[in-house]
């Protein structure tokens, strides 16, 4: 006969509710490993959309998303004349806001040339840029869609392609521009403050000759690594393989908002114990005659102690399923990207029994110094 | 005559106190007892008396200090406990009846009686199955799949007698059984412990201060300051 089965069933409605408290717990706890996966998927994203092997940037700087660079436009050619390079592609980067209907909406504009490195991995509907001027390809997460016009600067852009997994570290959805549209985006000023500036003479045809990166691909016989360090060896120049591009972006860029989050999932996961103990010491408490009458009627230990353990393991489980369901139905809705994989989950839950196995344990050494003379007591 | 059997419990000398030095309280002093099949004995004291102490040692659930104590034939302290399975013995041995009959709220009135059954190793089918027939016996058996909750003090009495039956135990230990029943179901739940105690060849000790029941008992015997007077 198994007690705990039959306690749960006779008293389903105050198990249920238990283990739905329990769920919204460790569905948070789930949550926030999500939000930390999410952080470095978004973080890495762009390095891996951009498929370069060699970043090329301004000497001195971490760029261009750790730091900002410029380097000129016509570092690309030089840098694809390297023996061993066999694309490249000149990138700018830049963060923007505008308005989308009546909402505003912050997007991760990255100039490129159209037919160099640097575009859209997978174009999931419409087309890429063919080099016309004012058209965009947007990330499905700006939820902007085919045919839509968005009004970026002083310019009208028009929405000819969509793509998934571009965003910035910050996780704002990327917009992909013609590197000639993005300069002007960067550098155009208004009519009043060109005027301005040209009275002044600080407009120089050279400002918008600069782009932020220059990216290139290696050939299969040439290594990443040796291209960087020749290309640091130009005084002017700094370089890094994707590697180490990623390793900034983890170690640099969302390092605090990693370990923070890290962290507050480590609290979470402590309070969830915490809380998991006190529910199954409560839950034996509340037995406590009954403990006491199967020990006065002669029932073992194992038997007492496989009715707190068993409902212990239960609820745990239940909970964290309806918690993983719970977080798994509504993670699209959350404003930045909740990254969900079967090893966290599958760690998570072996964290939950670990948790309900040692909270038992204070409930059965509570169950088994019981005295049985409790059953007699009036 | 039940007195031409051997004892069924059978106590000799037997002291229990708890504290030493001039905190120490001498709950009992040198008790001895027989106590036959067939007879219903009861125990009655102030509170305090000794009672509880009594009925806790005579169910191996608290360890005297000194003396014999010998159940159904086997010798279980002599001195010290002699068996180190006590809650086995219990199983095999003693039924329990509660003034709160301690039912288990989760289970219903026939599983029970079944668990004692289900525990001392039988089959679920045999287990339900004797366990259908003690309620039938009781005249409870049409409240077997009903949970205690919605019993009344009279049957959940009778279903508590069911369990403490379930291992066919030859000695019964009531304390105060008829404490929260009118003089009415009283006096049934009494002469079902009479009946039980002759169809079961089995000795049982009630702990009771309910002096409407005196007359079913075959001996009351008095407990004051730890010491038993009118031992049966």
């Amino acid at each position: 006969m198994n007690l705990a089965y039959r306690d749960v069933r006779h008293n389903l409605g105050r198990f249920i509710v238990t283990c739905m408290g329990l769920s919204l717990l460790l569905g948070v706890v789930l949550s926030m490993i999500g939000i930390y996966r999410g952080l470095i998927a978004d973080a890495l994203d762009l390095v891996q959309t951009m498929d370069a092997e060699v970043w090329v940037v301004e000497k001195g700087t971490r760029g261009p998303f750790a730091e900002s660079s410029r380097i000129p436009i016509d570092t690309r050619e030089a840098i694809a004349r390297i023996h061993g390079v066999n694309s490249t592609g000149a990138v700018t980067f830049q963060s923007i806001e505008t308005q989308n209907g009546k909402s505003k909406l912050r997007l991760y504009a990255i100039g490129y040339e159209p037919g160099q490195l640097g575009g859209p991995k997978i174009i999931t509907s419409g087309r890429g840029l063919t080099g016309r001027n004012y058209e965009a390809v947007a990330d499905s997460r700006t939820k902007l869609r085919l045919g839509d016009h968005i009004q970026l600067g002083r310019n009208n852009f028009s929405i000819v392609g969509t793509t998934d997994n571009a965003a910035s570290s910050g996780g704002e959805p990327a917009i992909y521009l013609s590197l000639n549209d993005a300069q002007r985006l960067q550098f155009d000023l208004s009519p009043s403050a060109t005027r301005r500036e040209r009275a002044r003479g600080t407009i120089t045809a050279s400002s918008t000759e600069t782009v932020s990166a220059v990216i290139a691909q290696v050939s299969e016989n040439a290594s990443p690594d040796h291209i960087a360090s020749m290309i640091r060896r130009w005084k002017h120049l700094s370089a890094m393989t994707s590697d180490e591009q990623s390793n900034i972006l983890i170690e640099s860029v969302v390092e605090k908002a990693r370990k923070q989050i890290g962290m507050f999932t480590g609290i979470l996961i402590v309070v969830s114990a915490v809380i998991i103990a006190l529910i199954i010491h409560t839950m034996t408490m509340d037995k406590i005659r009954e403990i006491a009458t199967l020990k006065l009627i002669g029932a073992p230990d194992r038997i007492i102690a496989g009715l707190i353990i068993q409902q212990s393991l239960a609820m745990g489980m239940i909970g964290f399923g309806l918690g993983a369901m719970f977080i798994l139905s509504i993670k699209d809705y959350f404003p930045k990207r909740l990254v969900l994989q079967p090893m966290d989950g599958l760690g998570l839950a072996g964290v939950v029994v670990i948790i309900c196995l040692v909270a038992s344990l204070f409930g059965v050494y509570t169950a088994l110094k019981v005295d049985p003379a409790k059953a007699l007591a009036g | 005559m039940p007195m031409e059997k051997p004892p069924l419990i059978s106590i000799k000398d037997l002291s229990k106190h708890f504290g030493e030095g001039e905190t120490r309280v001498d709950a009992l002093r040198n008790i001895s007892l027989d106590i036959f099949p067939e007879q219903v004995i009861g125990l009655s004291g102030p509170s305090g008396s000794g009672k509880s102490t009594l009925l806790n040692i005579i169910g191996c659930i608290q360890e005297p200090n000194s003396g014999r104590q010998q159940l159904d034939g086997e010798v279980v302290y002599d001195g010290r406990w002699l068996r180190s399975d006590l809650r086995k013995l219990r199983l095999e041995k003693i039924g329990f009846i509660f003034q709160a009959h301690n039912l288990m709220p989760f289970l219903t009135a026939i599983d029970n009686v079944a668990i004692v059954l289900d525990l001392a190793g039988i089959n679920a089918g045999t287990a339900r199955q004797r366990a259908a027939e003690l309620l039938d016996y009781l005249e409870v058996g049409n409240r077997a799949n009903s949970y205690p909750a919605s019993l009344s003090g009279g049957e959940a009495q009778r279903v508590a007698i069911a369990r403490a039956l379930a291992n066919k135990p030859r000695i019964i230990l009531a304390d105060e059984p008829t404490a929260a029943l009118d003089s009415g179901r009283a006096g049934i739940v009494m002469d079902l412990l009479r009946k039980v105690a002759v169809d079961q060849q089995a000795a049982v000790v009630v702990v009771t201060h309910d002096e409407k029941i005196y007359g079913r008992l075959d001996h009351i015997s008095h407990l004051r300051d730890g010491v038993l007077d009118q031992a049966p």
